[in-house]
C-alpha cells in the first residue's frame, strides 16, 4: 500500500491539479489486453485520457467500450473468469497493483450506469451513501456536502423539499442525475458514465449533456455512448473502437470532419455499425 | 358444432372454469373446516338446558335424570331390539337415541350415558335445577336444598341460592389467595431453597465446603425455611377457611349429597338464565378457556400454559432460526463459489426440508438432549446430577430441534430474495467505494429483509403446528410452571413445557374422559389456528411494511 506507486490521493490531487494543460494526462492505458474466458474482448488497447476533459467512447455494439471503461474502476474484477494483462495507471499509479485497494480506488472514479439505480432510501440517504462509507457521519458536515452535491448534478431545486422522500419517487431523468449527485459527493478524479442518457427521454437527456458540459470543469469524465451526435455535442476527445481494437482516438473535430481510418469515417457516417 | 367446441376450447374459457372451481374447491375447504371447528368447539361453552327425565331403563325400573342433552341421533328400532332392548312396537321403526350427560361422575361411575326416546315417560327444564361445577369429579346436576356452615344448616331451598352466592365468592377469594401463595412465594421460596442446595453441592464437589461458608448457607436455608413454615401456616389456615360451607343437594334417584363450596368453581342454574345472562356466561367461560390452567386431566379449565408454550417456543425458534438461515444463505449465495459443492448443499439444504419432522424430534432427542445437554450438565451442573438440568427435553431444546426444521424454508427464501436484488444495485454500491461486506449490510440485507421475513412466515406457520418432534424434545402433558416467571433468571430454557398442539392430542386421544373432552379438543385447535394466523399476520405485517420501504426498480 505505501509503495511509491501508492494511490494516496490527497498528495496526488495537490501535485497534478496545478498544471492543467492540454498533454495533462489523468488516465493511461498501456498494452490492456481483457480476456471473458477463452474470448477476448479488449486487444492491446494504448490511449491517453487528459485531465478535465471529456473523453467519449464510441463503436458499434460488443465493441468493448464499455468493457474498457470499467476497466477504469476494475468493476470487471465482479466477473468470474475475467483475466487482464497490461495495466491501467491513475495518476502515474498502476491501478491493478496488488497494494491498491479497490475501494479506495472507487472513491476516486466514480461511475454512473446506463439505467438510473437509486438505492430505495431517502434523496439525501442516496448522495450521502458514499460519504457515510467513509465514516462521515456528522450530520451537519452531511447537510453540507449533499446539498453541494446536488447542486453540482442541477438537481438541487428540484429536490430541495422532498429530501427525505424515497429516490424511487423521482422520474427517470431525475434519479439519473442524483446517481451522478451520489458518484461527485465523494469528489473523485474521474467520473465514468456508461451510456448515462440512453434510458432517458430527449429533455432530461439535454440536461444531462449540460451537466456533464458542467463537470469537465471539475471532472476528467469518460463517457461511453450510442448516439454519435451526442458525443459530438459532450465531448472533447473521441475515442472509436471496433471488435475490442481501439481504432482511433483523436480530439473530436478532427474524428467528426477529417478521420485518419477508412473505418472511422464508415462508421460515422453510417455505412455500417 | 364440434367447430364451435373447439373455439371455445380455444378460447382458454374451460381453463379459466377450471382454475375458477380449483379455487373455490379450495376456499371452500379451508372455510368450512374452520367453521366446522369453531361450531364444534365454541358451542361447547354456551349453557345448555338441563333437563329433568323420568326414565324407565331395561329392567323396567323408573328413574329420575337429571342432566344435558349432549346429542342425539336416529336409529332403527331393529338395531335396538338386536341389541336386546324390549321396545314398544308402536314406537315406530326410527327410535331416537340421546347422549345423556348426567355427570355426578362421584356417584353414577361415568359422565355419560345413552337413553332411548320411547322409554322417556316425562321431560321437563326445572328452573330450580342447578349445574356445579367442580374442581374434581366432572359437573354435578341436581337440585339445591340447603346451605351449611360449620355443619350448621343456615338456609333452605328455596333461600339456599341466594344464600349460597356470598359464599361462593368467599371461597372464590381465599382460592386466589391460595394460589397466589403457592404459585407466587411459596414457589419462589421452594426455588431458592433449591438453589442453596446446588450452590452447597457445588461447594462440596469443588471441596472449597469450609465449615463457615456452610454455616452460611446453613443459615439462610433456615431463614427461607423460617419464613416457608410462616407461609405455611397461612396456607393452612386459608386452607381451613374454605372448608366451612357446605350445600347439600339431591340428585339423581332423589339421593341426598353433601358437596363442600371449597370444591365449586361455578354453580348456575341455567334454565333460570335469560340470554344476557347466558352471553355473560358464555363470554366468561371462554375467557376461562384462554386464561387459566388446565383442571381435571386437561379436560376443564382452561389451556394458557399451553398458549403461553407454544408462543414461547416459536419465538425463541423465530429468533434462533434467523440469523441462522440467513448467515447459511447469505454465505451460499453471495460468498460460495458456484460450483458442484455449492449446489450439493443447496440440494441437501432443499431435501432437508422433505425430512418427516419425527427424525427431527429424534435427532433432537440424540443429539441436543444426550449429547450437548449431558456434557453441559457434566461441566456447568455437575451439582445438579444426576438429576439432569438440560440433558433433559425442555424448552431450548424445542425449539432449537423446530429451527433447524425450519431452516431450509428460511435458506431458501432469504436465497430467492437476495437472487432478486438487481445487479445495478449492487453494482451502484460497489461502484462508490463500498466493500462487498458494506454493499451487503448497508443495501443488499436490508432489501432482502422482506424476504426473510416470508420465509421466517413460512417457518412460523410450520413450527407453530408442529406435533410429532415436541414429544421428544420438551413438551408434556402437564407443565407445572410457566417456562418465564418472576424467579432470577427469569426465561427457564431447561423447564418443559405444555404445547397446543400435543394438548389436543393429549386431551383427544389419551383422556380418560373422551366424551367430556372432545368439545374441548375443538375449542383448542381453533384457538392453535388463531395463534398461527396471530403469529403469522404479526410477520405479515412487518414484512409489508420491509417492503414499502425497500421498493426495488423493478416495478
Amino acid at each position: 500500500m505505501k509503495s511509491p506507486q501508492s494511490l494516496d490521493t490527497s498528495m496526488m490531487k495537490s501535485a497534478t491539479r496545478q498544471n492543467t494543460g492540454a498533454e495533462d494526462i489523468c488516465l493511461e492505458v498501456n498494452d490492456l489486453d481483457l480476456f471473458y474466458g477463452q474470448t477476448q474482448a479488449l486487444k492491446s488497447v494504448r490511449m491517453q485520457i487528459p485531465r478535465q476533459r471529456v473523453t467519449a467512447f464510441i463503436g458499434p455494439s460488443g465493441c468493448g467500450k464499455s468493457t474498457l471503461l470499467r476497466c477504469f474502476n476494475r468493476m470487471n474484477d465482479l466477473i468470474d473468469g475475467v483475466r487482464i494483462q497490461g495495466n491501467i495507471t491513475l495518476d502515474g499509479a498502476n491501478i491493478f497493483a496488488p497494494s491498491v485497494q479497490v475501494a479506495q480506488l472507487r472513491q476516486r472514479v466514480g461511475m454512473v450506469f446506463q439505467k438510473p439505480n437509486p438505492f430505495p432510501k431517502s434523496v439525501f440517504e442516496n448522495v450521502a451513501y458514499g460519504l457515510r462509507l467513509q465514516g462521515m457521519n456528522s450530520r451537519r458536515v452531511l447537510d453540507e456536502i449533499v446539498e453541494k452535491a446536488l447542486r453540482g448534478a442541477a438537481l438541487w431545486d428540484e429536490v430541495k423539499d422532498r429530501l427525505h422522500d424515497n429516490a424511487l419517487g423521482l422520474s427517470g431523468g431525475q434519479q439519473q442525475r442524483l446517481v451522478i449527485a451520489r458518484a461527485i459527493a465523494v469528489e473523485p478524479d474521474v467520473l465514468l458514465l456508461d451510456e448515462p442518457a440512453s434510458a432517458l427521454d430527449p429533455i432530461s437527456t439535454l440536461k444531462i449533456e449540460e451537466l456533464i458540459d458542467e463537470l469537465k470543469n471539475k471532472y476528467t469524465i469518460v463517457i461511453v455512448t450510442h448516439n454519435m451526435q451526442q458525443a459530438a455535442r459532450v465531448s472533447d476527445h473521441t475515442a472509436f473502437m471496433y471488435m475490442g481494437k481501439l481504432i482511433e482516438h483523436d480530439e473530436t473535430s478532427i474524428i467528426f470532419t477529417n478521420p485518419r481510418e477508412k473505418m472511422t469515417e464508415d462508421y460515422i457516417t453510417g455505412r455500417y455499425g | 358444432m364440434s367447430a364451435n367446441f373447439r373455439s371455445w376450447f380455444k378460447s382458454g374459457t374451460p381453463w379459466i372454469w377450471l382454475n375458477a372451481a380449483a379455487v373455490a374447491t379450495s376456499l371452500i375447504m379451508v372455510v368450512g373446516l374452520l367453521v366446522l371447528i369453531a361450531i364444534n368447539g365454541l358451542a361447547h361453552f354456551w349453557p345448555a338446558a338441563v333437563w329433568q327425565m323420568e326414565y324407565r331403563a331395561e329392567d323396567g325400573q323408573v328413574s329420575r335424570l337429571v342432566g344435558e342433552i349432549r346429542s342425539s341421533e336416529e336409529i332403527s328400532a331393529e338395531r335396538l331390539r338386536g341389541a336386546g332392548i324390549d321396545l314398544d312396537p308402536a314406537a315406530g321403526e326410527d327410535i331416537t337415541r340421546y347422549l345423556f350427560k348426567t355427570g355426578n361422575r362421584d356417584i353414577s361411575g361415568s359422565d355419560f350415558r345413552w337413553i332411548i326416546g320411547p322409554s322417556i315417560l316425562d321431560r321437563s327444564q326445572p328452573e330450580a335445577a342447578v349445574v356445579l361445577e367442580r374442581l374434581e369429579w366432572g359437573n354435578f346436576y341436581g337440585f339445591l336444598e340447603s346451605v351449611q356452615e360449620d355443619g350448621v344448616t343456615v338456609a333452605e331451598a328455596p333461600a339456599a341460592w341466594d344464600e349460597l352466592q356470598p359464599r361462593l365468592q368467599r371461597v372464590q377469594a381465599i382460592r386466589e389467595q391460595i394460589r397466589d401463595l403457592e404459585k407466587g412465594e411459596i414457589s419462589a421460596i421452594n426455588y431458592r431453597i433449591e438453589g442453596l442446595r446446588l450452590e452447597r453441592r457445588k461447594l462440596e464437589l469443588r471441596g472449597a465446603a469450609t465449615p463457615e461458608v456452610l454455616a452460611e448457607l446453613e443459615r439462610r436455608r433456615s431463614a427461607l425455611q423460617e419464613s416457608f413454615v410462616q407461609l405455611r401456616e397461612a396456607l393452612d389456615e386459608r386452607y381451613l377457611a374454605a372448608r366451612r360451607d357446605t350445600v347439600t343437594l339431591t340428585a339423581l334417584d332423589n339421593r341426598s349429597v353433601q358437596v363442600p363450596v371449597a370444591q365449586i368453581v361455578r354453580a348456575y342454574r341455567p334454565n333460570a338464565m335469560n340470554l344476557f345472562d347466558k352471553i355473560g356466561f358464555y363470554l366468561a367461560k371462554l375467557w376461562e378457556f384462554v386464561s387459566e390452567d388446565p383442571r381435571e386431566a386437561n379436560t376443564e379449565g382452561g389451556i394458557f400454559p399451553a398458549i403461553f408454550g407454544t408462543v414461547v417456543m416459536v419465538m425463541l425458534m423465530s429468533v434462533v432460526v434467523t440469523p441462522f438461515g440467513v448467515v447459511a444463505a447469505v454465505y451460499l449465495r453471495e460468498y460460495a463459489h458456484q460450483g458442484v459443492v455449492t449446489r450439493l448443499i443447496r440440494i441437501a439444504v432443499n431435501n432437508l426440508a422433505g425430512v418427516p419432522s419425527i427424525v427431527y424430534g429424534v435427532f433432537g432427542l440424540g443429539f441436543f438432549i444426550y449429547f450437548l445437554g449431558g456434557n453441559i450438565d457434566q461441566l456447568f451442573f455437575p451439582e445438579a446430577l444426576p438429576a439432569p438440568t438440560f440433558g433433559t427435553p425442555g424448552l431450548l431444546w424445542a425449539s432449537l430441534t423446530l429451527a433447524l426444521l425450519t431452516l431450509p424454508v428460511v435458506i431458501v427464501a432469504t436465497e430467492e430474495g437476495l437472487s432478486r436484488i438487481p445487479r445495478s444495485i449492487r453494482e451502484g454500491s460497489l461502484a462508490l467505494g463500498a466493500t462487498k461486506a458494506e454493499t451487503l449490510w448497508r443495501t443488499v440485507l436490508p432489501m432482502a429483509s422482506p424476504a426473510m421475513m416470508t420465509g421466517l412466515i413460512l417457518a412460523v406457520a410450520r413450527a407453530a403446528g408442529e406435533v410429532a418432534p415436541l414429544m421428544l424434545v420438551g413438551v408434556v402433558k402437564l407443565a407445572p410452571s410457566l417456562p418465564v416467571d418472576t424467579n432470577a433468571p427469569f426465561i427457564h430454557l431447561d423447564r418443559k413445557f405444555m404445547h397446543m398442539g400435543f394438548h389436543i392430542y393429549d386431551v383427544g386421544f389419551q383422556s380418560p374422559n373422551v366424551e367430556a373432552a372432545r368439545p374441548l379438543v375443538f375449542a383448542t385447535a381453533l384457538l392453535l389456528v388463531l395463534v398461527i394466523i396471530v403469529l403469522n399476520l404479526a410477520a405479515i405485517g412487518i414484512r409489508n411494511r420491509l417492503r414499502e420501504r425497500y421498493r426495488t426498480l423493478e416495478q
